[in-house]
């Protein structure tokens, strides 16, 4: 028997963002909602992005400080 | 679009030969005079795999001969590029491996140069020499796709889904740069530039082209892919902070906005899903994974070295 693979919606990046696949909305920190625009999404866990909510690789930056 | 010019003795006589429709038996790679003259001949034989020449007969894309000398050609490329790898220890996490090659890369940065420094010509020559990538983005991983394990196959075309535009064409990432050029006065249309660029640029595309055309170097084209991906999202806003600094036009900086955003997503995919799982259901493949990352890396700071002007001699 062929095993599934594992393909789940969200993903946690170790020090990075989370990426979410579909088709989602998004409510930032101030309450506004933002819809998906593309097949994968990833959404900034640093809180440095200037894209809020999604990532801009900031995260990079600051862990290499 | 028209075979290039030649740079030298080989390119010369394979280029005369194609136009004229003369077979090319007899003709040796090794009088070769130059990296120019080399690399100018092997990016022309890979162009007839992509979109061919106005003044070529298509069926010299498979041409016993050609593929005898591009061959050859290839062998010569594939062991300087490998002469400056040094493989690191196989220990530990393969996916850990692909992020350190790439963090550790010393960069010499085009996109720091256009966003502080470069005047508007330096900026339209660069974007003319990366019109040769950017007008077929994605094309040359694209070989790849039947070539892969299901898992792979679906990751990579999960990230290829949002290059080529999600399936609307306005939005593929070739076009985006093709009216970007437009916009600035530059010349649009596939291959425009070819004649102007440097060597290194040339080097660029035809390791790209090699990686993906070779089904024995998926490993090193999916290695380079992920390299390509995790240094883009940052210096994409340099370069349209660069742009719009001088006023260049909107639809040239949106395509590097796009960029950020996209890449920000597609360097995780790569490096995770995409090489992950080829890494772990082909791990005999991580050191060539890790080799088309370093090369990736390796290349883009050559052609780093001519735009801050401090080339490297004995380019390969």
């Amino acid at each position: 028997m062929i095993e599934p693979h594992e393909h789940t919606e969200t993903m946690l990046c170790p020090g990075g963002p989370m990426l979410l696949r579909g088709d989602h909305v998004v409510i930032d920190d101030d309450g506004v909602a933002h819809r998906t625009r593309r097949p994968v999404s990833a959404v900034c866990r640093c809180g440095q992005s200037s894209l809020k909510p999604w990532c801009d690789g900031t995260h990079k930056v600051l862990s290499a400080d | 679009m028209l075979i290039p010019k030649a740079r030298g003795d080989l390119s010369a006589e394979v280029f005369a030969r194609l136009v004229d429709d003369a077979d090319l038996a007899g003709v040796d790679a090794s009088t070769s005079e130059s990296p120019e003259d080399a690399h100018i001949a092997l990016w022309a034989m890979y162009e007839l795999h992509y979109r061919g020449f106005e003044n070529v007969d298509s069926r010299r894309e498979w041409d016993p001969d050609l593929i005898r000398l591009r061959r050859a050609l290839e062998d010569d490329f594939e062991a300087a590029l490998e002469s400056r790898f040094t493989p690191p220890a196989l220990v530990g996490d393969p996916v850990e491996l692909l992020w350190d090659v790439i963090d550790v890369h010393d960069r010499r940065s085009v996109a720091q140069f256009i966003q502080r420094r470069a005047d508007r010509s330096q900026v339209l020559e660069v974007l003319r020499h990366r019109s040769i990538y950017h007008l077929k983005e994605s094309d040359p991983v694209a070989w790849l796709v039947p070539r892969l394990s299901h898992r792979t196959q679906a990751a990579l075309m999960e990230l290829q889904f949002d290059e080529y535009g999600g399936g609307n064409p306005n939005r593929l990432h070739a076009h985006l740069f093709a009216e970007a050029l437009d916009e600035v006065g530059l010349r649009p249309e596939y291959g425009a530039y070819i004649d102007e660029v440097p060597v290194e640029i040339l080097q660029v595309n035809n390791a790209m082209s090699m990686f993906g055309l070779h089904r024995r170097l998926r490993g090193a084209a999916l290695g380079h892919l992920a390299a390509f991906e995790a240094t883009s999202s940052l210096p994409s806003r340099r370069m349209s902070q660069g742009l719009r600094r001088l006023g260049l036009g909107e639809r040239v900086a949106a395509y590097y906005d796009e960029h950020v955003e996209a890449d920000a997503v597609h360097e995780q995919l790569a490096t995770r899903t995409i090489c992950g799982a080829l890494m772990s259901e082909e791990p005999e493949l991580v050191p060539s994974v890790l080799f088309g990352a370093f090369t990736c890396l390796d290349l883009e700071d050559r052609y780093a070295g001519v735009v801050l002007g401090e080339r490297k001699t004995g380019a390969a």
